[in-house]
């Protein structure tokens, strides 16, 4: 038994398939940016920082003619994400039900992709995580108006990061305005985001936790998604009516090479 | 004792190159292995501590070649690979290891190996 507690649930294996197949089948739709940068790992649960390679001078020193300096690491950041799952809808898997009650499960998997996307694209000043739009900045360009205008600057974004001598193949993650804007609007009759597609030899992504657009480089290297624990379901509590789970991850990211990245941002940033 | 690499059990005008070349590494596998074993009983058997010292010090140098072929041997077979995964540097005994992988643990198993829901990279 591990510190997932899994044993320790009254939960049978037939249910606790359901329910990591619920969790594993929501964040692999929601989950944007591990299909754009590097993942590293699974480096475990015991892994709680990664190297920068650098270190910092210690000011006084141990003893005169002694140089002291730190190893800079980033540790590594724990999300969880409690959920309460009912006891009855566990036992109705056990006796065969097709269409258990696990809205719970989704919607913590559907917390912890954009938890993690928002460290990635927006960043998380308090765990030390630069995202790509902030890390990117100098390059940004601002979205069109218009939406047939997208491919221009999807255009302008390749050639700039090509410019800066960084290779693709280029992708792009598209926040929820975007997307849904490229995808509803036409020119000549073709989705506008089919012509977007033409300016890129990699994948568009659909990024809900994405405030704009990222056009960016997978030629590895740039981008470095450090996982400790991947996402996994873990016990903590029960009743005699519900169990009381939690989604758990550990993790940090790091851009490498800022230049590979363009954001696209909106000029007049959106109220929410 | 290890047949050479020539020792074929089909004909060779019927295997395919890549066969050929992971029996030739099967084969030297064999013969670093058997060496050590060899070498094991000379050292109890022989009686002067300097050839003692020697033939530990040849002995050692075979596990390292045979460690290098197994190595190039798993890189070349994947389901090969897959079994060491799951089979080596555990801790729990390799039978209890077994049992996990072919019936998915126990009853709070998960997917992996570490409890996770093993989604990794999502990069096709």
């Amino acid at each position: 038994m591990n510190h997932l507690l899994r044993e320790h649930a009254p939960i049978s294996s037939e249910a606790w398939k359901e329910i990591d197949d619920e969790a594993r089948r929501t964040l692999k739709v929601l989950l944007a940016a591990r299909r754009l940068v590097d993942f590293k790992g699974p480096l475990g649960w015991t892994k709680s920082s990664v190297s920068l390679g650098r270190t910092e001078k210690l000011s006084p020193p141990l003893q005169e003619g002694v140089s002291c300096k730190i190893r800079k690491v980033l540790p590594l950041t724990e999300l969880r994400i409690p959920f309460e799952v009912s006891r009855e809808e566990l036992d109705s898997i056990g006796r065969g039900a097709r269409d258990p009650d696990l809205d719970p499960v989704r919607n913590a998997a559907r917390a912890a992709a954009i938890a993690e996307d928002r460290a990635v694209f927006q960043g998380y000043e308090a765990a030390g995580i630069t995202g790509i739009f902030a890390a990117a900045g100098k390059l940004k360009l601002t979205i069109p108006d218009k939406f047939s205008d997208y491919p221009d600057i999807v255009a302008e974004a390749t050639h700039r990061l090509r410019s800066a001598g960084v290779n693709g193949p280029y992708g792009i993650a598209l926040g929820p305005r975007c997307y849904t804007g490229l995808t509803r609007s036409t020119d000549r009759g073709v989705p506008i985001i089919d012509h977007v597609r033409e300016l890129l030899d990699g994948p568009i992504v659909w990024a809900p936790a994405a405030d704009g657009a990222l056009v960016m480089s997978l030629r590895g290297g740039d981008f470095e998604l450090s996982v400790g624990q991947d996402f996994s379901v873990g016990y903590l509590d029960h009743t005699s009516t519900s169990v009381l789970l939690y989604l758990q991850e550990s993790f940090t990211f790091r851009v490498l090479s800022p230049e590979a990245a363009v954001p696209l941002t909106y000029a007049i940033q959106p109220t929410n | 004792m290890a047949g050479n690499s020539g020792d074929l059990h089909e004909s060779s005008e019927k295997l395919q190159p890549e066969t050929v070349d992971r029996h030739r590494a099967v084969v030297s596998i064999m013969e670093e292995l058997e060496a050590i074993d060899w070498y094991d009983q000379r050292i109890d058997a022989a009686t002067n501590p300097e050839l003692k010292a020697i033939l530990a010090h040849n002995r050692d140098e075979e596990k390292e070649h045979a460690a290098m072929t197994l190595e190039w041997l798993r890189r070349h077979d994947p389901k090969l690979d897959e079994h060491l995964r799951t089979y080596l540097f555990t801790k729990k005994s390799v039978l209890e290891v077994e049992h996990e992988a072919e019936h998915g643990g126990d009853a709070g198993g998960s997917s992996s190996g570490d409890g996770s829901l093993g989604i990794g990279s999502l990069r096709g």
